[in-house]
């Protein structure tokens, strides 16, 4: 920017001057990726057998960059890429941390498996109608909002993923779709506007959008500022895109309602970010008013719990008995984050890749059990451990995985999050948890049971009656047992071998509740 | 001028939260238009008012001489104003799709996804 007499001007004290290296770019890769294969599968819109295998590839490769990413930071603490070389606070920064990178790569490995169930469960007119450069798209914007160090940029984020699943969740159009996606549309609409509402005022009060920057700025400023009010208000956007009590009725009111596997692709990653949001906000920007708010966060987080539980045992279709479980899942992990500590926060993360998985792993289930039995209602399905033992086992690992039980992925976030409760003496939101996960217990058991158990639906003899089982595709058995078949062996595995996970996620928790290495890696330790 | 707008914000909130609060899709949409714009307002007015002064530093000078206008602000809204013109739309063609499928903008009605009259699940085992 050297003036128009031709002066030199020293940059050094406004742009960034190092040069970037390759491994520079794995910190912005997981979004351009899915941007660029969103926009190569849009151009091959008309080829519709081609849509899926490019879409497995695309994510495949997202998939190894996040990866890449995670091994990384694991490596070398927090990574910032800043956009245009400006300096930050002025530039728009991307910054990793663990917990960043924790989540973008088990969000990426959600969507690779979602791709792999896809590929004979879109239909070839849902191919037509953009279902794979949606999903694309939609992870871009997922990917975005857990790598971005920009509050700003977050919200961008928040809209990316947000309009790309208004178009999944509307594909196909039919009547209870179109209804389903009428709530899901105008509530979360609204959610994130009461985001951009805070992230105004906040900018009105800080002067930056940084959100190193905010964290420095929010320290210093006097008690008196409105920091309460903005993080009142944040709390509010994101616990209802995180489908918290009693902002939650959406979540069962739409869930239910589009293709199976956009159900399971959102139950893993959009309430997700919802809770990534929320850690990444309260714990690391608003330390001070969330101390205060410690109180009401923990009892929002028991009641979302036992709302979520019981809504589950009432509901008749399987699809929103999962809805309902889903809830009961952000309430747990929003018990970790009501505490605090460092025990609590990492069984919050540690809790939230567990659901990743298996909630998606639980709607595919449902998937593969209508297409045998035709039917997502409760009292329409049984027999099917005789269609398929297979499923039956794996149905079984994943039920005893959501409800918290060893030997799995689901039980040592619980048992963490429960040793936090009790280590701050708050023994009743260990009860709460104990109690939602009995409670859950018996809501996917009760599946198990009249899907798998008896010997036909209602009204039938059990045992005593033949019942026709339909015969899925074996292209549709392969791909969904590929998915399905990985989730159960990683809920296993973490279950026999917690250990990396739970080291990895302290680490992660560590980072957002003492977040100096996280504005090193923006300023460069100025 | 801040507390005018200040005012002229709080009337936007209030009037958009009325329509928010209707059963009427088309009301709730109207509200959604004029929430894009109140928190468009907010965002203008937080960043701080200052009439006719770019932010440009003239020649040979390294910082501005005077207090500029904010021109941060105003990058915000307009990526807000895309942002929301775009969700309108959208919300736009659904609510039009939904009535002419479902043959109602109530919402007391729209009981497709969760019907009114849904049975028990089972009881018993």
């Amino acid at each position: 920017m050297a003036g128009a007499a031709g002066q030199e001007v020293d940059l050094t004290g406004v742009m960034v001057s190092a040069n970037l290296t390759v491994s520079d770019y794995f910190i912005v890769a997981p979004v351009v990726i899915p941007i660029l294969f969103g926009a190569i599968l849009m151009m091959l819109r008309s080829k519709r057998n081609w849509q899926a295998p490019i879409a497995i590839a695309g994510f495949a490769i997202a998939l190894f960059a996040e990866f890449g990413l995670l091994q990384q930071v694991i490596a070398e603490g927090p990574r910032t890429m800043t956009m245009g070389r400006w300096l930050p606070p002025f530039g728009i920064s991307f910054t990793v941390d663990l917990t960043g990178a924790l989540f973008a790569f088990t969000g990426g490995v959600v969507a690779l498996a979602g791709a792999i169930y896809s590929w004979r469960d879109v239909t070839p007119t849902g191919r037509r109608y953009g279902f794979y450069p949606f999903f694309m798209l939609m992870m871009a914007g997922v990917s975005g909002a857990f790598l971005t160090g920009d509050i700003f940029n977050l919200y961008v984020w928040f809209e990316v993923l947000l309009i790309s699943s208004f178009g999944l969740i509307v594909l196909g159009s039919e009547k209870p779709q179109l209804d389903g996606t009428m709530k899901y549309a105008f509530l979360n609409l609204v959610a994130t506007t009461m985001f951009l509402v805070a992230t105004g005022y906040l900018y009105g009060i800080t002067g930056t959008l940084n959100m190193a920057d905010i964290r420095d700025k929010v320290g210093q400023l006097d008690q008196a500022a409105p920091l309460m009010t903005i993080a009142i208000l944040y709390l509010l956007a994101f616990s209802m895109k995180a489908a918290a009590f009693p902002l939650n009725f959406w979540l069962p009111a739409s869930y239910h309602t589009p293709k199976i596997v956009v159900s399971a692709i959102f139950a893993g990653l959009l309430t997700k970010v919802g809770v990534y949001a929320l850690l990444r906000v309260m714990l690391m920007l608003f330390a001070v008013p969330r101390d205060l708010l410690a109180e009401p966060i923990a009892w929002l987080a028991a009641l979302t719990m036992l709302a979520g539980a019981f809504g589950a045992l009432a509901q008749n279709d399987i699809r929103r008995v999962l809805g309902y479980v889903v809830i009961t899942g952000i309430g747990t992990m929003l018990a970790g984050l009501s505490l605090a500590t460092q025990t609590g926060v990492t069984g919050t993360i540690v809790y939230a890749i567990h659901s990743m998985l298996v909630m998606t792993a639980l709607y595919m289930a449902a998937g593969v059990m209508s297409r045998l039995n035709g039917s997502f209602d409760m009292r329409q399905l049984g027999g099917l451990y005789a269609a398929s033992p297979m499923l039956a086992a794996g149905f079984l690992v994943l039920a005893i995985s959501v409800s918290g039980l060893p030997p799995t992925s689901g039980f040592w976030g619980k048992f963490i999050l429960v040793k936090a409760s009790l280590e701050m003496g708050a023994w009743w939101l260990a009860a709460a948890i104990l109690i939602a996960g009995f409670l859950t217990t018996l809501a996917v058991f009760r599946i198990w049971i009249f899907a798998f158990w008896r010997g036909g639906p209602e009204g039938t003899r059990d045992g005593a009656e033949a019942w026709s089982i339909g015969e899925a595709e074996p292209d549709y058995v392969l791909h969904s047992s590929l998915a399905i078949g990985f989730f159960v062996a990683a809920s296993l595995f973490i279950g026999f071998a917690p250990e990396l996970l739970i080291s990895t996620a302290g680490e992660a928790a560590h980072g957002l509740l003492h977040s100096q290495d996280y504005v090193n890696s923006v300023f460069g330790g100025r | 001028m801040e507390i005018a707008l200040t005012l002229l914000v709080g009337c936007f909130f209030t009037v958009s939260i009325y329509l928010l609060l209707s059963k009427y899709i088309i009301r709730v949409l109207l509200g959604v238009g004029i929430l894009g714009n109140a928190v468009n307002l907010l965002i203008f007015t937080a960043g701080r008012l200052e009439r006719e002064v770019p932010p440009i530093i003239p020649d040979g000078n390294m910082v501005p001489e005077t207090v500029t206008a904010n021109p941060l602000p105003q990058a915000l809204i307009l990526t807000a104003i895309v942002i929301s013109f775009s969700f309108f739309a959208f919300l736009l063609v659904l609510a039009f799709r939904s009535y002419q499928d479902l043959k109602t903008d109530d919402t007391e009605n729209m009981r497709f996804a969760e019907p009114a009259d849904e049975p028990h699940p089972p009881l018993g085992y």
